[in-house]
Protein backbone atom coordinates (compact mmCIF):
# COMPACT_ATOMS: atom_id res chain seq x y z
CA UNK A 1 0.00 0.00 0.00
CA UNK A 2 1.16 3.58 -1.37
CA UNK A 3 -0.13 5.80 1.88
CA UNK A 4 0.49 8.88 -0.56
CA UNK A 5 -1.81 7.73 -2.77
CA UNK A 6 -4.56 7.94 0.29
CA UNK A 7 -5.47 11.08 1.02
CA UNK A 8 -7.88 14.05 1.32
CA UNK A 9 -8.22 14.65 -1.62
CA UNK A 10 -9.45 10.83 -2.88
CA UNK A 11 -12.63 10.55 -3.51
CA UNK A 12 -15.27 8.01 -1.40
CA UNK A 13 -14.63 5.29 -3.79
CA UNK A 14 -10.51 5.52 -3.79
CA UNK A 15 -10.31 5.55 0.10
CA UNK A 16 -9.26 2.04 1.61
CA UNK A 17 -12.62 0.24 3.66
CA UNK A 18 -13.18 1.00 7.33
CA UNK A 19 -10.36 3.75 6.65
CA UNK A 20 -8.07 0.76 7.08
CA UNK A 21 -4.59 1.33 6.67
CA UNK A 22 -2.80 -1.49 6.00
CA UNK A 23 1.52 -0.42 6.26
CA UNK A 24 3.15 -0.15 9.84
CA UNK A 25 5.03 2.87 11.47
CA UNK A 26 2.97 5.36 10.01
CA UNK A 27 2.56 7.33 13.12
CA UNK A 28 6.21 8.77 12.35
CA UNK A 29 4.34 10.94 9.23
CA UNK A 30 2.10 11.81 12.16
CA UNK A 31 3.75 15.16 13.94
CA UNK A 32 1.95 14.69 17.19
CA UNK A 33 4.65 17.55 18.47
CA UNK A 34 2.86 20.15 17.12
CA UNK A 35 0.10 19.76 20.02
CA UNK A 36 1.96 21.67 22.07
CA UNK A 37 4.37 24.64 22.94
CA UNK A 38 5.36 23.43 26.25
CA UNK A 39 8.17 20.86 25.82
CA UNK A 40 10.61 19.04 27.92
CA UNK A 41 14.54 19.83 27.84
CA UNK A 42 16.91 17.30 28.15
CA UNK A 43 20.35 17.89 30.46
CA UNK A 44 22.09 15.58 29.19
CA UNK A 45 25.30 16.87 31.92
CA UNK A 46 22.89 14.91 34.27
CA UNK A 47 22.14 11.82 32.16
CA UNK A 48 23.07 8.32 33.15
CA UNK A 49 21.76 6.85 30.27
CA UNK A 50 19.92 4.26 32.26
CA UNK A 51 17.39 4.75 29.17
CA UNK A 52 14.20 4.58 31.99
CA UNK A 53 12.44 7.27 29.99
CA UNK A 54 12.44 5.24 26.73
CA UNK A 55 9.70 2.85 27.33
CA UNK A 56 7.37 5.26 28.55
CA UNK A 57 7.46 7.76 25.94
CA UNK A 58 3.96 7.16 24.08
CA UNK A 59 5.16 8.67 20.83
CA UNK A 60 8.62 6.99 20.59
CA UNK A 61 10.05 10.76 20.44
CA UNK A 62 13.09 9.52 22.84
CA UNK A 63 15.82 8.51 19.88
CA UNK A 64 18.26 5.61 21.11
CA UNK A 65 21.73 4.87 19.47
CA UNK A 66 24.19 2.66 20.54
CA UNK A 67 22.59 2.13 23.64
CA UNK A 68 22.26 5.86 24.33
CA UNK A 69 19.56 8.33 23.81
CA UNK A 70 20.04 11.57 22.18
CA UNK A 71 17.84 14.76 22.30
CA UNK A 72 14.07 14.32 21.97
CA UNK A 73 12.71 14.14 18.99
CA UNK A 74 10.04 17.73 18.85
CA UNK A 75 8.31 16.52 15.62
CA UNK A 76 7.02 13.70 18.01
CA UNK A 77 6.83 14.77 21.53
CA UNK A 78 3.65 16.27 22.45
CA UNK A 79 4.81 17.23 25.44
CA UNK A 80 2.86 15.31 27.76
CA UNK A 81 5.87 14.98 30.85
CA UNK A 82 5.60 11.08 31.74
CA UNK A 83 9.29 11.00 30.79
CA UNK A 84 9.96 14.22 33.70
CA UNK A 85 8.80 11.36 36.05
CA UNK A 86 10.16 8.50 35.07
CA UNK A 87 13.39 10.44 35.14
CA UNK A 88 15.72 9.88 38.46
CA UNK A 89 18.87 11.76 37.47
CA UNK A 90 17.32 15.33 37.23
CA UNK A 91 18.28 15.00 33.37
CA UNK A 92 14.93 15.79 31.88
CA UNK A 93 12.92 19.39 32.90
CA UNK A 94 9.97 20.87 31.98
CA UNK A 95 7.70 23.81 32.77
CA UNK A 96 4.79 22.50 35.48
CA UNK A 97 6.27 19.50 35.67
CA UNK A 98 7.81 18.42 38.71
CA UNK B 1 -31.76 -34.52 3.92
CA UNK B 2 -32.00 -32.73 7.18
CA UNK B 3 -33.33 -33.77 9.87
CA UNK B 4 -36.58 -33.29 11.57
CA UNK B 5 -36.48 -32.04 15.86
CA UNK B 6 -38.42 -30.15 18.43
CA UNK B 7 -36.15 -27.12 19.25
CA UNK B 8 -36.79 -24.15 20.69
CA UNK B 9 -35.91 -20.83 18.56
CA UNK B 10 -32.49 -20.41 21.35
CA UNK B 11 -31.80 -24.04 20.62
CA UNK B 12 -31.96 -23.69 16.53
CA UNK B 13 -29.89 -20.82 17.10
CA UNK B 14 -27.44 -22.61 19.08
CA UNK B 15 -27.01 -25.64 16.71
CA UNK B 16 -26.87 -23.10 13.81
CA UNK B 17 -23.75 -22.08 15.57
CA UNK B 18 -22.45 -25.71 16.26
CA UNK B 19 -22.63 -25.91 12.51
CA UNK B 20 -21.21 -22.94 11.82
CA UNK B 21 -18.34 -23.80 13.75
CA UNK B 22 -16.82 -20.45 14.81
CA UNK B 23 -13.74 -18.76 16.10
CA UNK B 24 -14.77 -17.02 18.72
CA UNK B 25 -17.73 -16.08 21.08
CA UNK B 26 -17.43 -13.64 23.16
CA UNK B 27 -20.84 -13.78 25.26
CA UNK B 28 -22.70 -12.29 28.53
CA UNK B 29 -26.16 -14.01 29.62
CA UNK B 30 -29.32 -11.65 29.37
CA UNK B 31 -32.84 -12.76 29.39
CA UNK B 32 -34.64 -14.17 26.66
CA UNK B 33 -31.23 -14.88 25.09
CA UNK B 34 -29.21 -16.74 28.00
CA UNK B 35 -29.54 -19.94 26.26
CA UNK B 36 -28.02 -19.25 23.16
CA UNK B 37 -24.46 -19.32 24.77
CA UNK B 38 -25.59 -21.42 27.73
CA UNK B 39 -26.23 -24.20 24.90
CA UNK B 40 -22.93 -23.28 22.58
CA UNK B 41 -20.89 -23.57 25.84
CA UNK B 42 -21.73 -27.17 26.44
CA UNK B 43 -20.73 -27.95 22.85
CA UNK B 44 -17.41 -26.46 23.38
CA UNK B 45 -16.75 -28.12 26.89
CA UNK B 46 -17.71 -31.79 24.71
CA UNK B 47 -15.19 -30.93 21.98
CA UNK B 48 -17.78 -30.47 19.42
CA UNK B 49 -16.41 -27.02 17.71
CA UNK B 50 -13.09 -25.48 17.71
CA UNK B 51 -14.46 -22.10 19.54
CA UNK B 52 -12.57 -20.28 21.75
CA UNK B 53 -15.21 -19.33 24.07
CA UNK B 54 -14.58 -16.11 26.26
CA UNK B 55 -16.98 -15.23 29.43
CA UNK B 56 -17.08 -11.65 29.77
CA UNK B 57 -17.79 -9.54 32.27
CA UNK B 58 -20.34 -7.41 30.28
CA UNK B 59 -21.96 -6.87 26.50
CA UNK B 60 -19.85 -4.25 26.30
CA UNK B 61 -16.90 -6.07 27.02
CA UNK B 62 -18.49 -9.08 24.65
CA UNK B 63 -18.91 -6.81 21.45
CA UNK B 64 -15.10 -5.15 22.03
CA UNK B 65 -13.73 -8.93 22.33
CA UNK B 66 -15.91 -10.13 18.96
CA UNK B 67 -14.55 -6.25 17.60
CA UNK B 68 -11.11 -7.59 18.40
CA UNK B 69 -11.13 -11.66 17.60
CA UNK B 70 -13.19 -10.42 13.93
CA UNK B 71 -10.13 -7.35 13.31
CA UNK B 72 -7.57 -10.26 13.67
CA UNK B 73 -8.85 -12.24 11.45
CA UNK B 74 -11.25 -14.87 13.26
CA UNK B 75 -15.10 -15.85 12.26
CA UNK B 76 -16.94 -14.43 15.09
CA UNK B 77 -20.22 -14.13 16.70
CA UNK B 78 -22.26 -13.54 20.21
CA UNK B 79 -25.73 -13.37 20.95
CA UNK B 80 -27.73 -10.38 23.16
CA UNK B 81 -31.09 -9.09 24.01
CA UNK B 82 -32.51 -5.86 24.97
CA UNK B 83 -30.24 -4.03 27.37
CA UNK B 84 -27.35 -6.46 26.85
CA UNK B 85 -27.52 -4.66 23.45
CA UNK B 86 -27.86 -1.40 25.17
CA UNK B 87 -24.49 -2.07 26.33
CA UNK B 88 -23.22 -2.96 23.45
CA UNK B 89 -24.43 0.40 21.97
CA UNK B 90 -20.75 2.32 21.00
CA UNK B 91 -19.37 -1.13 19.95
CA UNK B 92 -22.57 -1.65 17.57
CA UNK B 93 -21.32 1.82 15.86
CA UNK B 94 -17.16 0.80 15.94
CA UNK B 95 -17.70 -2.80 14.49
CA UNK B 96 -19.77 -1.79 11.66
CA UNK B 97 -17.73 1.77 11.23
CA UNK B 98 -14.50 -0.83 11.14
CA UNK B 99 -16.68 -3.44 8.85
CA UNK B 100 -16.33 -6.22 10.72
CA UNK B 101 -18.58 -9.11 9.64
CA UNK B 102 -19.96 -9.88 13.31
CA UNK B 103 -22.79 -11.99 13.36
CA UNK B 104 -24.86 -11.13 16.46
CA UNK B 105 -28.28 -13.35 17.29
CA UNK B 106 -30.82 -10.73 19.26
CA UNK B 107 -33.39 -12.27 21.33
CA UNK B 108 -35.97 -9.08 21.02
CA UNK B 109 -37.10 -8.01 24.28
CA UNK B 110 -37.94 -5.04 25.10
CA UNK B 111 -35.38 -2.29 26.52
CA UNK B 112 -36.33 -0.41 29.63
CA UNK B 113 -38.66 1.11 31.00
CA UNK B 114 -40.19 -0.01 32.81
CA UNK B 115 -38.16 -3.00 32.94
CA UNK B 116 -39.74 -5.52 31.61
CA UNK B 117 -38.03 -9.16 30.00
CA UNK B 118 -40.98 -9.61 27.37
CA UNK B 119 -40.98 -9.23 23.46
CA UNK B 120 -40.77 -5.86 21.42
CA UNK B 121 -38.73 -4.95 18.82
CA UNK B 122 -37.72 -1.67 20.56
CA UNK B 123 -33.79 -3.00 21.57
CA UNK B 124 -33.18 -3.71 17.99
CA UNK B 125 -35.05 -0.80 16.50
CA UNK B 126 -32.95 1.33 18.68
CA UNK B 127 -30.17 0.39 16.89
CA UNK B 128 -31.69 0.86 13.31
CA UNK B 129 -29.04 3.67 12.77
CA UNK B 130 -25.85 1.66 14.00
CA UNK B 131 -24.74 0.53 10.42
CA UNK B 132 -25.51 -3.20 11.23
CA UNK B 133 -27.79 -5.31 8.73
CA UNK B 134 -30.66 -6.29 10.38
CA UNK B 135 -33.30 -9.56 9.86
CA UNK B 136 -35.77 -10.74 11.33
CA UNK B 137 -38.19 -13.85 11.60
CA UNK B 138 -41.17 -15.53 12.00
CA UNK B 139 -40.64 -18.95 13.28
CA UNK B 140 -38.11 -20.93 14.56
CA UNK B 141 -37.09 -22.44 11.14
CA UNK B 142 -36.90 -18.68 10.07
CA UNK B 143 -34.35 -17.65 12.81
CA UNK B 144 -32.41 -21.32 11.81
CA UNK B 145 -32.20 -20.70 8.70
CA UNK B 146 -31.47 -16.74 8.53
CA UNK B 147 -28.75 -17.66 11.10
CA UNK B 148 -27.12 -19.97 8.61
CA UNK B 149 -26.98 -17.74 5.56
CA UNK B 150 -25.39 -15.02 8.14
CA UNK B 151 -22.04 -14.87 7.33
CA UNK B 152 -22.27 -15.55 3.89
CA UNK B 153 -24.16 -11.99 3.68
CA UNK B 154 -22.34 -10.38 6.20
CA UNK B 155 -18.63 -11.54 4.96
CA UNK B 156 -19.26 -10.67 1.29
CA UNK B 157 -16.92 -8.47 -0.27
CA UNK B 158 -19.32 -6.50 -1.22
CA UNK B 159 -20.48 -5.47 2.04
CA UNK B 160 -18.53 -6.60 4.88
CA UNK B 161 -21.08 -5.36 7.72
CA UNK B 162 -22.05 -7.11 10.59
CA UNK B 163 -25.48 -8.39 11.20
CA UNK B 164 -28.01 -9.06 13.62
CA UNK B 165 -30.04 -12.25 13.51
CA UNK B 166 -33.51 -11.53 15.28
CA UNK B 167 -35.80 -13.78 16.67
CA UNK B 168 -38.85 -12.76 19.00
CA UNK B 169 -37.99 -12.91 22.87
CA UNK B 170 -39.83 -15.95 24.64
CA UNK B 171 -42.12 -16.71 21.56
CA UNK B 172 -40.20 -18.13 19.41
CA UNK B 173 -36.71 -17.82 21.47
CA UNK B 174 -38.45 -20.33 24.08
CA UNK B 175 -41.31 -21.66 22.15
CA UNK B 176 -40.67 -25.47 20.93
CA UNK B 177 -41.32 -26.16 17.29
CA UNK B 178 -40.74 -29.00 14.87
CA UNK B 179 -38.51 -27.99 12.54
CA UNK B 180 -35.91 -29.13 9.70
CA UNK B 181 -32.21 -29.15 10.58
CA UNK B 182 -29.65 -29.20 7.85
CA UNK B 183 -26.72 -31.94 7.68
CA UNK B 184 -24.05 -30.31 9.75
CA UNK B 185 -21.54 -31.01 6.02
CA UNK B 186 -24.29 -29.00 4.32
CA UNK B 187 -23.69 -26.18 6.45
CA UNK B 188 -20.09 -26.33 6.58
CA UNK B 189 -20.11 -26.42 2.76
CA UNK B 190 -22.36 -23.41 2.65
CA UNK B 191 -20.93 -21.20 5.07
CA UNK B 192 -17.36 -21.95 3.82
CA UNK B 193 -14.06 -21.30 5.29
CA UNK B 194 -13.47 -17.50 6.93
CA UNK B 195 -10.64 -15.71 4.49
CA UNK B 196 -10.48 -12.40 4.54
CA UNK B 197 -8.52 -9.88 2.82
CA UNK B 198 -7.02 -7.97 5.59
CA UNK B 199 -6.63 -9.20 8.86
CA UNK B 200 -4.07 -8.22 12.12
CA UNK B 201 -2.83 -11.50 12.83
CA UNK B 202 -1.60 -11.45 8.97
CA UNK B 203 2.25 -11.90 9.43
CA UNK B 204 2.75 -10.76 5.69
CA UNK B 205 0.78 -6.91 6.28
CA UNK B 206 0.90 -4.77 8.62
CA UNK B 207 -2.03 -2.89 9.16
CA UNK B 208 -3.83 -0.49 11.14
CA UNK B 209 -7.72 -0.86 12.00
CA UNK B 210 -10.22 1.99 13.36
CA UNK B 211 -7.34 4.95 13.13
CA UNK B 212 -8.78 8.32 13.84
CA UNK B 213 -10.34 9.56 11.04
CA UNK B 214 -10.08 13.71 10.60
CA UNK B 215 -13.11 15.97 9.49
CA UNK B 216 -11.61 15.36 5.69
CA UNK B 217 -12.37 11.81 5.68
CA UNK B 218 -15.37 10.83 8.07
CA UNK B 219 -18.04 11.79 4.98
CA UNK B 220 -16.38 9.70 2.74
CA UNK B 221 -15.97 6.91 5.11
CA UNK B 222 -19.85 7.14 6.36
CA UNK B 223 -20.41 7.33 2.39
CA UNK B 224 -18.72 3.94 2.06
CA UNK B 225 -20.78 2.68 4.73
CA UNK B 226 -23.82 3.54 3.04
CA UNK B 227 -22.70 1.93 -0.11
CA UNK B 228 -21.90 -0.93 1.15
CA UNK B 229 -25.52 -1.53 3.40
CA UNK B 230 -27.29 -0.93 -0.18
CA UNK B 231 -24.72 -3.56 -1.87
CA UNK B 232 -26.19 -5.97 0.68
CA UNK B 233 -29.71 -5.82 -0.48
CA UNK B 234 -28.53 -7.89 -3.71
CA UNK B 235 -26.60 -10.25 -1.45
CA UNK B 236 -29.45 -11.29 0.84
CA UNK B 237 -31.00 -12.17 -2.62
CA UNK B 238 -28.02 -14.33 -4.05
CA UNK B 239 -27.06 -16.01 -0.33
CA UNK B 240 -31.29 -17.02 -0.11
CA UNK B 241 -30.94 -18.54 -3.55
CA UNK B 242 -27.95 -20.80 -2.64
CA UNK B 243 -29.85 -21.73 0.12
CA UNK B 244 -32.94 -22.53 -1.52
CA UNK B 245 -30.65 -25.38 -2.88
CA UNK B 246 -29.20 -26.92 0.11
CA UNK B 247 -33.00 -26.76 1.89
CA UNK B 248 -35.80 -26.42 -0.23
CA UNK B 249 -36.75 -22.83 1.47
CA UNK B 250 -36.93 -20.05 -0.46
CA UNK B 251 -36.58 -16.70 1.33
CA UNK B 252 -36.50 -13.12 -0.31
CA UNK B 253 -36.43 -9.42 0.82
CA UNK B 254 -40.00 -10.02 2.48
CA UNK B 255 -42.82 -12.65 2.27
CA UNK B 256 -45.95 -11.51 0.58
CA UNK B 257 -48.59 -13.34 1.88
CA UNK B 258 -52.25 -13.34 -0.60
CA UNK B 259 -50.83 -9.96 -1.28
CA UNK B 260 -50.98 -10.16 -5.04
CA UNK B 261 -54.82 -9.57 -5.20
CA UNK B 262 -55.22 -7.80 -1.70
CA UNK B 263 -57.36 -4.53 -1.09
CA UNK B 264 -56.33 -4.03 2.37
CA UNK B 265 -52.45 -4.84 3.11
CA UNK B 266 -50.85 -5.58 6.56
CA UNK B 267 -46.57 -4.79 7.15
CA UNK B 268 -45.39 -6.72 9.85
CA UNK B 269 -42.66 -7.95 11.46
CA UNK B 270 -41.52 -11.44 13.14
CA UNK B 271 -43.80 -13.92 15.10
CA UNK B 272 -47.23 -11.56 14.99
CA UNK B 273 -46.85 -12.26 11.49
CA UNK B 274 -48.19 -15.69 12.00
CA UNK B 275 -51.19 -14.79 13.81
CA UNK B 276 -51.78 -12.41 11.25
CA UNK B 277 -51.84 -14.80 8.46
CA UNK B 278 -54.84 -16.83 10.07
CA UNK B 279 -56.74 -13.63 10.06
CA UNK B 280 -55.74 -13.10 6.48
CA UNK B 281 -57.13 -16.29 5.91
CA UNK B 282 -60.45 -16.18 7.78
CA UNK B 283 -61.10 -12.91 5.93
CA UNK B 284 -60.01 -14.51 2.45
CA UNK B 285 -62.68 -17.37 3.44
CA UNK B 286 -65.30 -14.32 3.76
CA UNK B 287 -64.27 -13.16 0.58
CA UNK B 288 -63.09 -9.99 2.00
CA UNK B 289 -59.43 -9.53 -0.08
CA UNK B 290 -56.68 -8.82 2.66
CA UNK B 291 -53.05 -9.41 2.55
CA UNK B 292 -49.52 -9.53 4.01
CA UNK B 293 -46.20 -8.68 3.84
CA UNK B 294 -43.99 -9.74 6.27
CA UNK B 295 -40.65 -7.92 6.89
CA UNK B 296 -37.25 -10.06 6.64
CA UNK B 297 -34.59 -7.49 5.84
CA UNK B 298 -35.52 -4.14 7.75
CA UNK B 299 -31.41 -3.14 7.01
CA UNK B 300 -30.90 -2.31 4.53
CA UNK B 301 -34.45 -1.42 3.99
CA UNK B 302 -35.87 -2.24 0.54
CA UNK B 303 -38.15 0.21 -0.07
CA UNK B 304 -38.52 0.40 -3.30
CA UNK B 305 -40.21 -3.29 -3.49
CA UNK B 306 -41.73 -2.76 -0.27
CA UNK B 307 -43.89 -0.04 -2.12
CA UNK B 308 -44.07 -2.12 -5.29
CA UNK B 309 -45.74 -5.37 -3.48
CA UNK B 310 -48.03 -2.75 -2.06
CA UNK B 311 -48.85 -0.57 -5.12
CA UNK B 312 -52.40 -1.95 -5.69
CA UNK B 313 -53.55 -1.89 -2.38
CA UNK B 314 -56.53 0.67 -1.04
CA UNK B 315 -55.46 0.99 2.27
CA UNK B 316 -52.28 -0.26 4.40
CA UNK B 317 -52.02 -1.01 8.30
CA UNK B 318 -47.63 -1.06 9.21
CA UNK B 319 -47.47 -2.43 12.54
CA UNK B 320 -44.62 -1.51 15.27
CA UNK B 321 -44.14 -3.78 17.83
CA UNK B 322 -41.63 -0.93 18.88
CA UNK B 323 -42.80 3.17 20.37
CA UNK B 324 -40.47 5.59 18.74
CA UNK B 325 -42.26 8.71 20.94
CA UNK B 326 -41.87 10.79 18.15
CA UNK B 327 -46.02 11.17 18.35
CA UNK B 328 -45.90 10.19 15.05
CA UNK B 329 -46.03 6.36 15.12
CA UNK B 330 -43.53 3.89 15.13
CA UNK B 331 -39.91 3.39 12.90
CA UNK B 332 -41.21 0.78 10.61
CA UNK B 333 -44.14 3.32 9.98
CA UNK B 334 -42.56 6.65 9.39
CA UNK B 335 -39.80 3.85 6.76
CA UNK B 336 -42.63 2.10 4.67
CA UNK B 337 -44.80 5.70 4.99
CA UNK B 338 -41.48 7.53 3.77
CA UNK B 339 -41.21 4.37 0.77
CA UNK B 340 -45.34 4.96 -0.34
CA UNK B 341 -44.32 8.60 -0.57
CA UNK B 342 -41.54 8.37 -3.05
CA UNK B 343 -43.01 5.31 -5.20
CA UNK B 344 -46.57 8.06 -5.49
CA UNK B 345 -48.43 5.61 -3.76
CA UNK B 346 -52.53 6.01 -3.43
CA UNK B 347 -52.58 3.57 -0.58
CA UNK B 348 -54.05 5.12 2.84
CA UNK B 349 -51.68 4.48 5.02
CA UNK B 350 -52.31 3.57 8.83
CA UNK B 351 -49.50 2.80 11.51
CA UNK B 352 -50.47 0.81 14.92
CA UNK B 353 -48.21 0.13 17.53
CA UNK B 354 -49.23 -3.14 19.43
CA UNK B 355 -47.28 -5.75 21.42
CA UNK B 356 -45.18 -4.03 23.41
CA UNK B 357 -43.48 -5.83 26.11
CA UNK B 358 -44.80 -9.33 24.76
CA UNK B 359 -48.53 -7.81 24.68
CA UNK B 360 -50.59 -11.03 23.14
CA UNK B 361 -51.85 -10.05 19.70
CA UNK B 362 -54.79 -12.25 19.11
CA UNK B 363 -56.50 -13.39 15.58
CA UNK B 364 -59.19 -11.03 16.54
CA UNK B 365 -57.19 -7.97 17.22
CA UNK B 366 -55.50 -8.32 13.53
CA UNK B 367 -59.19 -9.01 11.83
CA UNK B 368 -60.12 -5.71 13.51
CA UNK B 369 -57.04 -3.93 12.02
CA UNK B 370 -58.52 -5.25 8.34
CA UNK B 371 -62.23 -4.12 9.47
CA UNK B 372 -60.60 -0.43 9.89
CA UNK B 373 -58.30 -0.61 7.12
CA UNK B 374 -62.25 -1.39 4.88
CA UNK B 375 -63.52 1.69 6.71
CA UNK B 376 -60.94 4.17 5.90
CA UNK B 377 -60.60 2.98 2.53
CA UNK B 378 -64.29 3.27 2.33
CA UNK B 379 -63.93 7.17 3.81
CA UNK B 380 -61.64 7.41 1.33
CA UNK B 381 -59.04 9.46 4.48
CA UNK B 382 -56.70 8.45 7.50
CA UNK B 383 -58.15 10.25 10.45
CA UNK B 384 -55.67 9.08 12.99
CA UNK B 385 -52.60 7.81 11.16
CA UNK B 386 -51.18 6.28 14.63
CA UNK B 387 -53.30 4.05 16.75
CA UNK B 388 -52.55 1.49 19.33
CA UNK B 389 -53.71 -1.94 19.08
CA UNK B 390 -54.71 -4.14 22.52
CA UNK B 391 -54.74 -1.33 24.52
CA UNK B 392 -57.04 -0.74 27.76
CA UNK B 393 -58.92 2.49 27.43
Amino acid sequence: MDLHKVNENCSWQDLTEGMQVYQGGTSAGFPTGEWTAIKPEFIEANCNQCLLCVPVCPDSAIPVKDQKRGDFDYRHCKGCGICVNACHAGAIKMEGVR
Amino acid sequence: MGKRDRLSGNEAVAIAMRQINPDVMPAFPITPSTEIPQYFSSFVANGQVDTEFIPVESEHSAMSAAIGAEAAGARTLTATSSCGMALMWEELYVAASNRLPIALALVNRALSGPININCDHSDSMGARDAGWIQIYAENNQEVYDNFIQAFPIAENAKVRLPIMVCQDGFITSHAVENIELLEDADVKAFVGDYDPEHYLLNSQERMAVGPYSVTNYYMEAKKQHAQAMANAKQVVLDVAREFAKISGREYGLFEAYRLEDADYAMVIIGSAAGTAKDAVDALREKGIKAGLLKIRLFRPFPAEEIARALSHVKAVAIMDRAESLSSQGGPLGSEVMAALYRARSQALAVNYIYGLGGRDVRVDQAQEVFEQLEKIAAAGEVTDAYRYLGLRE
